[in-house]
């Protein structure tokens, strides 16, 4: 055992040295990197490291924080029953929303990458333009109002579908789906547009050789050729559809009201807001965040290990 | 006797094809469907754009209308006119608004591409100790939300006395997560042969990324352009600045909208403003992105 921890030791201490001599050689690495590592760390990782300390206290902004160990997490997970709809809804809407709007990012990208010039780039602008247009999604709200003004119960009912206005934002029945359809809407956003841009970054050597070898159809050169190729991009798209089909919040809050009818459209962002912000228990919120955050750490791994896969 | 002489066919004056030529692999009953269902999803992505360009050209008594009509039937510019004379009421001037807004879009996106390029590039192409190790930790700290990051920041930012500045705005930009991320992951795919070639001429690491890398991945850093153009356009401010002269465009158009019934019309004009600038920035890019893919002819 001895001799064990003495070699691990001196392995250690060689690695270590090996190490320092690389980093010396590298010095302009660090030079390069140094600008950005300082704003980095000084406004997320200080930022974010402070709020999972704040989850462990009690804290209401106004009174400097006091130590509570686990007795956020613990009435979290116990005792508050909005968190656990929260929780559900938010599952919902990502286990949804998320692989839906990942797949139809990339599928739009790859068609729209084959069309001439002019149109591709007409394509692209009516795809990213819901994610473009900012708090465009209101417009959904005047669409869906509950009275007989709103456009759709209005045609439903001159085409006879239905006798009566529906109240879609208000009824819990529809609320989820309705903002479920609005966040569809919006997820071609920022993965769509790497795809986009990534495509074009694709050797086309290589697909005039797989002609060579023989590759029949579109569909294996997607999967031979062109994934295969993007897989950096595909990384960047997986960890974008997590953060936001896990973030949704201000969709389901300008639409729905907040709070919404039994809580039916409550997202775990929202939960986060209203102790935060409404209630003031900053430490609450933060321990809902951390929450927040292993899930999604959790999902962000197996999402890379099914990447993984790709191509082969 | 004149000999007729045989003139040597001249070749044909070189011309661009309308359309590229279609890949040997696909078959046409195929485009035809993925390419149909292409158009049909445009249209149902774009419906609620023109809806709400739509809503923007329509008299009031329109959008109370019943039963409502999707089209404005006497389309007007009276609520972008209406939209000005309020935004003309208020004591900070509108053309400061746009003042604040422009300087703070441009300075942190400039920064933000070049800060956050230098970082990415020799994170993407060298191997050096704590690289890995730090990219593992951005990727992991952008998926904390950032709606409890607020108050962390402030107290930050009040230490480096930055609240009620621009620099507020500007330099947390710069050190955004996002454009960090993408330069890196589009870097990676950068031949390594290019970058030791023009060590061997000569070129120092400066040199190289900005003459060499850069103009090799433009189109992903006017991805980045669009992303944080975005992003700091639609921002308020209202975080980190007080003094009203100092508040973002957004802000005060959104603080018109936020009237009551009469406003609605504004309202609509507010979101048809808001959209203009980020997609005229999208669209001049887009079509930079679409050259640069006919001039790059590099690859492994």
């Amino acid at each position: 055992m001895k001799e064990y921890l003495q070699k691990y030791v001196a392995l250690r201490k060689h690695n270590f040295k090996v190490g320092v001599k690389k980093a010396k050689q590298r010095k302009m690495c660090y030079l390069f990197l140094a600008p950005y590592a300082i704003l980095f760390f000084t406004f997320t990782i200080l930022p974010v490291l402070t709020s999972i300390y704040y989850s462990f206290t009690y804290y209401n902004i106004f009174e400097p924080a006091r130590w509570a160990g686990l007795e956020n997490y613990i009435n979290l997970i116990l005792e508050d029953d909005v968190f656990i709809t929260g929780l559900k809804n938010t599952l919902m809407i990502a286990i949804i929303t998320g692989p839906l709007g990942y797949i139809a990012s990339f599928l739009f990208a790859w068609l729209i990458n084959e069309l001439p010039r002019w149109i591709r780039t007409i394509a692209v602008i009516i795809f990213y333009a819901p994610s473009i247009a900012g708090t465009c999604y209101v417009i959904f709200s005047q669409l869906f109002r509950g009275d007989a003004y709103g456009y759709v119960n209005s045609y439903l009912i001159e085409w006879g579908i239905i006798d009566a206005p529906i109240l879609w934002l208000i009824n819990p029945d529809y609320m989820l789906w309705i903002c479920m359809l609005v966040i569809l809407w919006m997820s071609l956003g920022s993965g769509f547009l790497s795809f986009v841009a990534g495509l074009q970054g694709v050797d086309q050597s290589q697909y005039e050789a797989g002609y060579m070898d023989g590759v029949k159809n579109r569909w294996q050169e997607l999967w031979y050729i062109t994934l295969p190729g993007m897989k950096p991009m595909l990384l960047f798209g997986a960890i974008m559809t997590i953060t936001s089909s896990f973030g949704v919040s201000d969709v389901c809050k300008v639409l729905c009201g907040y709070p919404s009818t039994d809580y039916a459209a409550r997202t775990i962002v929202t939960h986060i807001w209203d102790y935060g912000f409404d209630r003031f228990e900053m430490g609450y919120a933060s321990a809902v965040a951390t929450i927040l955050f292993l899930m999604m750490i959790l999902c962000n791994k197996a999402i890379q290990s099914l990447l993984r896969r790709v191509g082969t | 006797m004149s000999k007729k002489q045989k003139t040597p066919k001249q070749p044909k004056p070189y011309k661009k094809k309308l359309i590229k030529r279609r890949k040997p692999n696909r078959s046409i009953w195929g485009d035809i469907f993925l390419y149909l269902f292409l158009a049909l999803a445009a249209i149902i992505m774009a419906f609620p754009i023109v809806f709400a360009i739509e809503n923007a050209l329509k008299p009031l008594d329109e959008l109370y209308r019943f039963p409502p009509k999707f089209f404005a039937q006497n389309p007007t510019l009276d609520n972008f006119a209406d939209l000005f004379v309020s935004m003309g009421k208020s004591w900070v001037t509108f053309p400061r608004y746009i003042f604040n807004t422009v300087f703070v879009t441009a300075l942190g996106t400039a920064g933000h591409l070049i800060i956050a390029s230098m970082g990415a590039f020799v994170l993407a192409k060298y191997d050096f100790p704590g690289g890995k190790l730090f990219f593992k930790i951005v990727t992991t700290a952008m998926l904390f939300n950032g709606t409890v990051l607020g108050i962390p920041q402030y107290v930050i930012m009040n230490k480096l006395n930055l609240i009620d500045s621009y620099w507020a705005l500007i330099i947390p930009a710069i050190g955004g997560t996002l454009g960090f991320f993408l330069m890196k992951q589009f870097m990676e795919g950068l031949p390594m042969a290019l970058i030791e070639a023009a060590k061997i001429d000569g070129a120092n690491e400066w040199m190289v990324f900005s003459k060499i890398v850069m103009p090799n991945v433009k189109p992903a850093w006017l991805t980045l352009i669009i992303f944080s153009v975005q992003a700091l356009w639609n921002n308020g401010g209202t975080q980190f600045i007080y003094s009203e002269e100092k508040k973002m465009l957004a802000f005060a158009l959104n603080q018109v909208a936020a009237g009551s019934i009469a406003r609605t019309g504004q309202q609509a004009a507010v979101n048809v403003v808001l959209m203009i600038v980020p997609i005229a920035i999208f669209i001049l890019s887009q079509s930079q992105i679409l050259e640069t893919m006919a001039s790059s002819g590099l690859k492994d």
